[in-house]
């Protein structure tokens, strides 16, 4: 890895961190989920900064050159995110059910009152 | 016995006050859920007579069904019968659903097409897709069911607290649910009625949506096989 690159990849994770922790004070960003993009930001600055580390990793799962490590642990962790929203997604689409039976039934039940109420 | 009829209805303004007028002389209350509807439905409902649930969000046929159930529920209905908006189910066949949850022969009543011969009887596609449901009810419940994918029911109160609760399909409650009721021994019987074709662009069997629904429907039967008995229902 030229020094360059290595340049260009340590400034694009802290620009993602700036970006991250910026989200978080605006209150943009939960904290829940912050923490993962910030794994992200950390791994990809570890990984610019310590190419030793990249050339490891990359003998490790036996690919063959150090660019697709980078390209396969970024499809990876996409791939882990998007599924880790698929399961949110499927938890909000339950609870949002629930509240919109509850708030109709209750509505309903309001009404009634306040019509009996009136009745008398 | 106290007794109520649920029919979830979305953007029905045309059909839905002759349905609750034909509901109300059969059960104790009528109650229409409005699943987000975007014309007049609501109001046509409540001048025929009806109660009316108002979900703030359209969450689907089977998640307004359940919040029907869940009302009946919490108001001690004894028994419930569902039937569509659309004009499909006739409130005439109401009386019959009833009887044999009345007479506790069973805790759930299925409205059958294929047990009425003056019935129609759905498209061939579709009917080859009731017999294929058939079969995997059948396979992994082991009980015959003529027509699975009936939305006109009738149940009673132990069963209502059994769909009132815990999680229930958003989209199409069918054969996934005939099979986990059957599996936690829940008594399910057939009875003939009369269905009319649905109105035209109102299917929730067109375009696309026959091949989600037996995707979807083959993978859910396998989930409720998968989680076994008394796991928490169907999603």
């Amino acid at each position: 890895m030229s020094p360059r690159q290595r340049i260009f990849a340590l400034l694009v994770a802290i620009l993602l961190l700036v970006v991250i922790v910026d989200l978080v004070r605006r209150r943009k960003l939960r904290e829940e989920f912050s923490i993962l993009w910030l794994a992200v930001g950390v791994g990809v600055a570890v990984l610019a900064a310590w190419y030793d580390l990249q050339v490891w990793l990359t003998r490790l799962i036996g690919a063959v050159s150090s660019s697709t490590t980078v390209f396969l642990f970024a499809f990876v962790f996409l791939a882990l995110m998007n599924l880790h929203f698929s399961v949110r997604m499927s938890r909000m689409a339950d609870q949002i059910k629930k509240l919109a039976q509850t708030i109709a039934i209750m509505e309903t039940e309001l009404k009634n009152k306040s019509g009996g109420d009136a009745a008398t | 016995m106290k007794t109520l009829a649920v029919i979830p209805a979305y953007n029905e303004e045309d059909r839905v006050a002759d349905i609750v007028r034909g509901a109300a002389k059969h059960v104790d209350v009528v109650v229409v859920v409005d699943d987000g509807s975007t014309d007049s439905t609501s109001s046509k409902a409540r001048e025929a007579g009806a109660m009316i649930l108002t979900l703030p969000v359209n969450i689907g046929y089977g998640g307004a069904l359940q919040a029907g159930y869940r009302y009946a529920q919490s108001n001690g209905f004894d028994a419930l019968v569902q039937l569509d908006a659309d004009g499909q189910h006739a409130p005439e066949d109401i009386p019959a659903l009833l009887e044999p949850i009345m007479e506790g022969r069973c805790d759930l009543a299925l409205g059958s097409r294929f047990l009425n011969p003056d019935s129609w009887h759905a498209t061939f596609f579709r009917r080859a897709g009731m017999r294929f449901f058939s079969f995997l009810i059948r396979i992994f419940a082991g009980q015959r069911v003529t027509d699975p994918t009936t939305g006109f029911q009738a149940m009673n109160r132990r069963l209502i607290e059994r769909v009132a609760s815990g999680a229930y399909p958003d989209d199409y409650p069918d054969a996934d649910v005939i099979v986990m009721l059957l599996r936690e021994k829940f008594r399910i019987r057939e009875v003939g009625v009369t269905m009319k074709p649905p109105p035209p662009g109102k299917s929730m069997h067109s375009g696309l949506k026959p091949l989600y629904y037996t995707v979807k429907m083959i993978l859910s039967v396998l989930v409720v096989m998968i989680r076994g008995r008394g796991a928490g229902g169907v999603e």
